[in-house]
């Protein structure tokens, strides 16, 4: 009996998904890339020791480190500057995977408060809705331009150029593309306030703050996975964007973008400074849209086989 | 239709004004007003006409409705007059860059015919390689087709566009020298031999922007047609022996074109931020480089009015997407 009681413990949901996340081939050779993306740019400065900044004192020395073809010191050889592109390559990737990571985060945090407020308080539905759009109807790539251009140096005044660059990308990314995900969740806050769970919530007198938080979020989680996931590519490219038309990240404080940007200069005589980070940017944004579309379709319940 | 199209119009003059709001705001609020960051190499008596244009002096909301009397009032005067040949604007001061000191709406005006026909060109490009792609995708779901066209959008809409645009300048002028790097902004086409150049000036930026769009675009289509060919009416078509081609391409492909043409209209805005990455890539001296170029040096009213430039873009062509959508599907008419 007691046999028969255990085979029968329900599975858990994530098992479920992560049974039905495995099914999508491109979705797990993604997940293997990424996470070897990831380590690279982890874990690779820790064996790594090299200073992605430093730059030779003596300048005897420094002369001849500069422009190295790859050998046994530097793999990937060295820049214009004799610093180690290898090194520069782990140290940028964390940077723009971080961007990525926060700007999502900031992105998501406002559309899902927007989406469940739209969708939760009838009286605030329309004019949200309305604010949405109008985000959505702004030429979002100049607007970013103008953003970094008429802030970035105050910003880099008071908090320093590295946070401040970084805190302001982040940001002005974020406020650039929480729409989609507030719309999705508006969506689903919509269907869920009518199923029966939440009026027995209501019914038994539970206020509205702890009926969005305890049923109607936990019920958003997986389309907001979905769109985190999607995020997390869009910002990336966003970032590498503006890095790349000058805007971005200082060239002592490099992302992949940045470090593209900087190698269009020499394009001609060291292509492979230009086709590195991009490779790079390239396929971290192809295996995360990879795994947000295996995450669709695990999470879909009607895609799910049970 | 023609209420229809008259409401949809009306909700896009706030729109546009709430839009204009924000940039001007945004401008506005940045540390250094815009006035007072005027370059000394601006006249005095120009100077003096730029800022009482302006109202410096006044409230926000005021400088907000003369900044707006300027845009959409003695600008398109001015615009009149060029055309006609009158003079109704006399001499009101219009936005000056301060970089080249000469009004903005000229440099735009010089600017866009490039941006256009890269742009125009890429667009369609695009959608003629994404419709077939995404019909015959759906026509064959999961066969190696399919899965073949579903990598390419994936990689499409994940490589960066100025990855893919300094890669094809690698290959093809780097190494084989087949393509200037350089788009010539002079080059007129007066016979074939200037045809021949112009073609291969922009054979590699229609083509970057081209894959970009294809890739979203034939997803669509694939989805679309693939939601239509579950239908009754294929099946009926089908019962009553109709070829194939027919099905496909008479039923089912004008049935599942609505949507994406609302798509394809959708889009062209992106294209245009698009096409500020390539055109830095490829040098052409479009609309997108005259924003870089301004920002890169502090030129705010050129940077105010091109922004502004690209948000009525956008608005217009959210304006013809319904209107599309209003002709091509009659129930939407009636909401």
């Amino acid at each position: 009996m007691t046999d028969a009681t255990q085979s029968q413990k329900p599975r858990s949901q994530w098992f479920a998904v992560w049974h039905q996340f495995r099914q999508h081939k491109g979705a797990m050779a993604a997940l293997i890339l990424l996470g070897a993306l990831v380590f690279f740019v982890l874990i690779g400065p820790l064996l790594w020791r090299i200073d992605p900044n430093f730059i030779e004192p003596n300048t005897v020395k420094m002369f001849k480190l500069r422009n190295n073809p790859p050998s046994f010191d530097h793999p990937l050889g060295t820049d214009q500057l004799g610093r180690d592109i290898l090194a520069r390559m782990m140290f940028g990737g964390r940077i723009s995977l971080a961007v990525g990571l926060v700007a999502m985060l900031v992105a998501i945090f406002i559309g899902t408060t927007i989406g469940v407020l739209a969708g939760y308080f009838r009286r605030a539905d329309g004019l949200l809705m309305r604010f949405t759009d109008l985000f959505l109807a702004l030429p979002l790539l100049p607007l970013l331009l103008v953003m970094m251009m008429l802030f970035s140096e105050m910003v880099a005044s008071v908090l320093g150029p590295r946070l401040g660059t970084f805190l302001l990308i982040v940001l002005a990314i974020g406020v650039t593309s929480w729409m989609q995900s507030a719309r999705v969740v508006r969506g689903e806050v919509l269907a869920l306030k009518e199923r029966e769970f939440v009026l027995a919530a209501r019914s038994i007198g539970t206020p509205n703050r702890r009926i969005i938080l305890r049923h109607i979020l936990p019920n958003v989680l997986s389309p907001v996975l979905v769109a985190a996931t999607l995020g997390i590519a869009a910002a990336i490219i966003t970032e590498s964007v503006l890095s790349f038309l000058g805007l971005g990240f200082p060239p002592d404080f490099p992302t992949w973008g940045r470090l593209l940007y900087d190698g269009i200069d020499s394009i001609r005589t060291y292509p492979e400074r230009v086709v590195w980070p991009g490779l790079a940017i390239s396929l971290t944004v192809l295996s995360v849209n990879y795994i947000g579309d295996g995450l669709r379709d695990a999470l879909d319940p009607r895609i799910r086989g049970r | 239709m023609l209420t229809f199209t008259i409401r949809r119009l009306l909700t896009a003059i706030p729109t546009l004004l709430l839009i204009s709001l924000v940039i001007f705001l945004l401008v506005d609020f940045a540390p250094g007003s815009p006035m007072s960051d005027i370059p000394l190499t601006v006249p005095p008596d120009v100077r003096q006409k730029m800022m009482e244009a302006m109202g410096a002096d006044q409230p926000v909301m005021v400088r907000y409705l003369l900044w707006l009397k300027q845009f959409f009032w003695t600008e398109p005067l001015y615009g009149i007059d060029a055309i006609f040949g009158t003079d109704f604007a006399q001499g009101a001061q219009r936005i000056i860059s301060w970089q080249s000191k000469v009004p903005v709406f000229r440099i735009i005006g010089e600017r866009m015919p490039q941006t256009l026909t890269v742009v125009g060109t890429a667009y369609a490009v695009g959608v003629l390689i994404a419709l077939p792609i995404g019909i015959y995708s759906a026509y064959r779901q999961y066969s190696w087709f399919d899965q073949a066209g579903t990598f390419f959008a994936m990689a499409g809409f994940s490589v960066p566009t100025f990855f893919t645009g300094n890669l094809l300048i690698l290959i093809f002028s780097v190494k084989l020298g087949w393509l200037p790097t350089i788009y010539d902004t002079t080059l007129r086409v007066t016979d074939w031999a200037s045809f021949y150049k112009m073609v291969m000036q922009m054979a590699m930026p229609v083509t970057v922007l081209a894959l970009f769009n294809a890739a979203e675009i034939s997803r669509y289509t694939r989805s679309s047609v693939l939601e239509n060919l579950g239908q009754d009416y294929v099946r009926t078509a089908r019962a009553k022996g109709m070829t194939e081609s027919t099905v496909l391409l008479k039923h089912v492909l004008r049935n599942s074109l609505i949507p994406v043409v609302t798509v394809i209209a959708l889009g062209l805005p992106t294209v245009f931020g698009g096409a500020i990455v390539t055109e830095q890539i490829f040098k052409i001296n479009g609309l997108g480089a005259a924003l870089i170029g301004a920002i890169h040096v502090s030129d705010l009213p050129t940077v105010q009015t091109l922004t502004f430039i690209f948000a009525v873009l956008i608005v217009m062509f959210n304006l013809i997407a319904d209107i599309l959508y209003g002709i091509l599907d009659p129930r939407i008419r009636y909401d």
